[in-house]
C-alpha cells in the first residue's frame, strides 16, 4: 500500500499544479491518495519550502552570527585571543559579571521560590495583582528599569543626597549593577515555578502536613524534589539573562573600565574602539556561555517534561 | 473515637458551603458522608481533619477540643480522591513518609512499612514508584500510607472516585473488610449512594451546607426524611401533582392520603421506586393508570420496563421479577396498567411533612 502511494505522489503534485490553476475535476482525482495521507501532513512542496525556510532563517539568523563572533575571535590567531582575555580590563569584566550572577541568580531563586509558593498554596486578596507585578520587569525596557534606579539612588534621585551623606555608592558602582540585574531577572524563577505548580495543585503537601511533617520537612522532602527540574530551567534561564543583560546595566554602570564593567559592556567598548578582534573575544565567552547553557537547559527540559509526563499519566490512570 | 462535630459554619466568600452543622461520628463505625457535589460533604471532612478551618463552630475527638490545633497534631490519617502520593518516592518510602517525619526507629519503620504493604496485598512492590501502579494499587498504598503512624481517626475524600467500576467494587468491599479488621473510626465521602449503602455502618445526607439524614442505611433507604433524600437516593418515579381533604392526585394517580385533610389544595409530589410498583393487563381501580411499554430491558436479575404515560409524556421506570414479566408476556408498545404498592408523598411547602402510603392491591 505504501509503495502505491510513493508511486502515486509525483502524479498528485502534477495533478496539484492543474488544481491551482482551478480544474475541478483534478482536485477529484487528487482526492484519492490524499485521503490516505495523515490528516495534518502536508504535500512535498509544502514541506520542501517549509524546511527551507526554517533552515534558512536558522543559517541567517543564529549560525552565521554565532560562527562570524568566533571567526572574528580567532582571526588574528590564539595568542591574541589569548591575550585579549587576560587584559587586566576583561578580566575586571568577567568577575564583575560572576559576582553579578552569584547575587541576582540566587536571590530571584529564593524570592522565586517564596512567590511560587505563595501563590499555589493560598488564596488572597491582591493575587492577581503580585502576579502582574511580577511580569513587571518583562514589560519593562531594561533602559528604564535601569533609569528607575538612577531616579532612585543616583546623586539627584530620590534617596541620592541621603547615600551621599552616609558616602554609599550605589549607582555608577557594583550595587547598582547588581540591583538592576536583579530587578530585570526577577520573573524568570518564579514564572517557571508560579505555572508549574499551580497546575500541581497542593495535594501533595497537605497529605504530607497530615501526616505529621512540619513546614520546613513538607518543603524539603516533598515540595523540593517534585518542583527541582523545574526550578532548575528557571535558574538556568535567569543566569543566561543575567551574565547577558546590557541596557538597564548600561545606564546604571557609569562604564568605568576595570571597575563597573561587565562583560556586555566590555564588548560594547572595545567594538568602539575598533578594537574588533578583542571585543569578539570577550564576546565569544558570552557566546560560549550562551551554547553551555542551551545544552544544560535541553537537558534539564527532558527531565522536566519526564516528570510532567509522569504527573500527566497518574492523572489520567 | 468519637468524632463530635458542633455547630460548624464555613463559606467561602458569599457561598455557604456548611451552615451549622451538627454531627456525631460513633467510634469504631464506618460512616458515610453522601451528597451531591456542592453539598460541603468535602468542605465538612477536610475541617475535622483541619486543612480548613471553619468560620464557627467546634471540632472535638472525644473529649478534647481540636478546633484550634494543627494538621499535623491531630493524628488523623487523611485519603484524597487523586491518592496524592509522592511521585518521586517509592511505595516503600511512601508509606515510611508518616513514621519518618514522627522519627520512628529504623527497624520499627521497616516492620511497620512491611506489615502495611502486607496488608494492602502489595508485598514485593515496595521499591517500585507511583507511576508504576495501577489506580487501584495507588489508592491501596494511600490508604497504607494514612495508617501507618497509628491514627487515630481515619477520614477518606472520594477514595474510589477516580477508579473505574469494576475496580472501585472491588475496593470498597475491600475497605470494608479493612474496617472490620482493624475497628478505626472512619468517616468517607462519597456522591455514590450505592457505594454508601454497600459500605457504610450509619449514612449521613448533606445537601446545600446541612445534614438532611442521619441514621444506619436501611433506615435511610426505608424511611426517607424528606423530598431531597428520597430523590438523591436515586431510581426514582416522580409525579407532581396536589394533595387536597385527604387525597393526593398525581401523575393520573388518586391515592388517599389522611396526613392532609384540608379542603384547600397543596402541591404534592409522589415518589414511587422501580421496585415498589407493579404492572397488569388490566385496570385496577382508582389506583392504577395505564401506560405504553417503550422499552424492556431483561439483562438484569429483574426485568427493567421504561413506560410511557396516556399522556406521551410522563416517564416511569418499573422493575419486576422475571417470572411475572414471563407470565404477563410482555412486549415493546403493550399498554398496560401500573399500581404503586409504595408510594411516598412530600408536600414541598414544608418539606418535612411527608407520608409513606401502602395502597391496595
Amino acid at each position: 500500500m505504501s509503495e502505491r502511494i510513493l508511486t502515486l505522489q509525483p502524479q498528485v503534485t502534477t495533478l496539484e499544479g492543474a488544481v491551482a490553476k482551478g480544474d475541478a475535476s483534478a482536485s477529484k482525482k487528487t482526492a484519492q491518495p490524499v485521503a490516505t495521507r495523515r490528516a495534518t501532513t502536508e504535500p512535498w512542496p509544502v514541506k520542501l519550502l517549509l524546511i527551507l525556510t526554517a533552515v534558512l532563517f536558522l543559517l541567517v539568523f543564529l549560525v552565521a552570527p554565532l560562527s562570524l563572533v568566533f571567526i572574528e575571535a580567532f582571526k588574528k590567531g590564539f595568542e591574541v585571543y589569548k591575550a585579549s582575555l587576560v587584559d587586566p580590563d576583561a578580566l575586571s569584566a568577567i568577575k564583575l559579571t560572576l559576582l553579578t550572577a552569584a547575587i541576582a541568580v540566587p536571590l530571584n531563586t529564593l524570592f522565586g521560590l517564596a512567590a511560587s509558593w505563595l501563590i499555589a498554596n493560598f488564596h488572597f486578596r491582591g493575587k492577581s495583582v503580585l502576579l502582574t507585578l511580577i511580569d513587571l520587569p518583562f514589560a519593562v525596557s531594561p533602559v528604564i528599569s535601569g533609569l528607575i534606579f538612577i531616579l532612585l539612588f543616583g546623586a539627584r534621585g530620590t534617596f541620592g543626597p541621603w547615600l551621599e551623606a552616609h558616602d554609599w555608592k550605589i549607582v555608577f558602582a557594583t550595587p547598582g549593577i547588581i540591583l538592576a540585574t536583579t530587578f530585570v531577572t526577577f520573573p524568570f524563577v518564579a514564572r517557571e515555578l508560579i505555572s508549574f505548580m499551580q497546575a500541581r495543585g497542593t495535594e501533595e503537601e497537605e497529605a504530607a502536613v497530615v501526616l505529621g511533617a512540619s513546614f520546613w520537612q513538607t518543603f524539603r522532602r516533598v515540595t523540593l524534589p517534585a518542583i527541582k527540574w523545574p526550578l532548575l530551567y528557571g535558574v538556568i534561564l535567569c543566569n543566561a539573562r543575567a551574565m547577558g543583560e546590557f541596557g538597564a546595566v548600561s545606564v546604571v554602570s557609569g562604564h568605568i573600565r576595570g571597575e563597573t564593567n561587565t562583560i556586555p559592556l566590555q564588548v560594547e567598548i572595545l567594538y568602539n574602539e575598533y578594537n574588533f578582534t578583542a571585543s569578539f573575544a570577550v564576546a565569544s565567552i558570552l557566546a560560549g556561555l550562551a551554547m553551555v547553557t542551551l545544552v544544560i537547559k535541553a537537558f534539564v527540559e527532558r527531565q522536566a517534561h519526564r516528570v510532567l509526563a509522569e504527573g500527566a499519566k497518574q492523572e489520567l490512570t | 473515637m468519637t468524632i463530635h462535630v458542633e455547630n460548624i459554619s464555613k463559606h467561602y466568600g458569599a457561598f455557604r458551603a456548611l451552615e451549622n452543622v451538627s454531627l456525631d461520628v460513633p467510634p469504631g463505625e464506618l460512616t458515610a458522608l453522601l451528597g451531591p457535589s456542592g453539598s460541603g460533604k468535602t468542605t465538612l471532612l477536610r475541617i475535622i481533619a483541619g486543612l480548613e478551618s471553619p468560620d464557627s463552630g467546634r471540632i472535638r475527638y472525644e473529649g478534647s477540643d481540636v478546633t484550634k490545633s494543627a494538621v499535623r497534631e491531630r493524628n488523623v490519617g487523611f485519603v484524597f480522591q487523586h491518592y496524592a502520593l509522592f511521585g518521586h518516592m517509592t511505595i516503600f518510602e511512601n508509606i515510611a513518609f508518616g513514621l519518618r517525619v514522627r522519627k520512628w526507629k529504623k527497624d520499627a519503620i521497616e516492620s511497620r512499612v512491611t506489615e502495611l504493604l502486607k496488608l494492602i496485598q502489595l508485598e514485593g512492590l515496595g521499591k517500585r514508584f507511583p507511576s508504576q501502579l495501577s489506580g487501584g494499587q495507588r489508592q491501596r498504598v494511600a490508604l497504607a500510607r494514612a495508617l501507618a503512624p497509628q491514627p487515630q481517626i481515619l477520614l477518606l475524600d472520594e477514595p474510589f472516585g477516580a477508579l473505574d467500576a469494576k475496580v472501585r467494587q472491588e475496593l470498597r468491599r475491600w475497605l470494608r473488610r479493612l474496617h472490620d479488621e482493624i475497628g478505626m473510626t472512619s468517616l468517607f465521602v462519597t456522591h455514590d449512594q450505592e457505594e454508601a449503602f454497600e459500605v457504610a455502618d450509619r449514612v449521613v445526607v448533606m445537601n446545600k451546607g446541612h445534614i438532611e439524614q442521619n441514621g444506619a442505611p436501611d433506615d435511610v433507604f426505608a424511611q426517607p426524611a424528606n423530598a431531597f433524600v428520597m430523590d438523591f437516593l436515586g431510581n426514582v418515579n416522580v409525579f407532581h401533582g396536589r394533595a387536597a381533604a385527604g387525597q393526593v392526585q398525581a401523575g393520573g394517580f388518586a391515592l388517599p392520603f389522611p396526613e392532609y385533610s384540608h379542603s384547600d389544595a397543596q402541591p404534592a409530589t409522589a415518589y414511587v421506586r422501580p421496585h415498589e410498583m407493579d404492572i397488569d393487563r388490566k385496570p385496577h381501580g382508582e389506583q392504577s393508570v395505564s401506560a405504553r411499554i417503550a422499552r424492556i430491558n431483561r439483562s438484569g436479575p429483574l426485568v427493567k420496563l421504561s413506560l410511557v404515560g396516556a399522556d406521551d409524556e410522563t416517564q416511569v421506570n418499573v422493575e419486576i421479577d422475571h417470572a411475572r414479566d414471563r407470565e404477563l408476556n410482555l412486549n415493546v408498545d403493550d399498554t398496560v396498567y401500573l399500581y404503586p404498592h409504595h408510594v411516598r408523598v412530600f408536600l414541598p411547602e414544608n418539606n418535612v411533612k411527608s407520608a409513606t402510603q401502602v395502597a391496595a392491591k
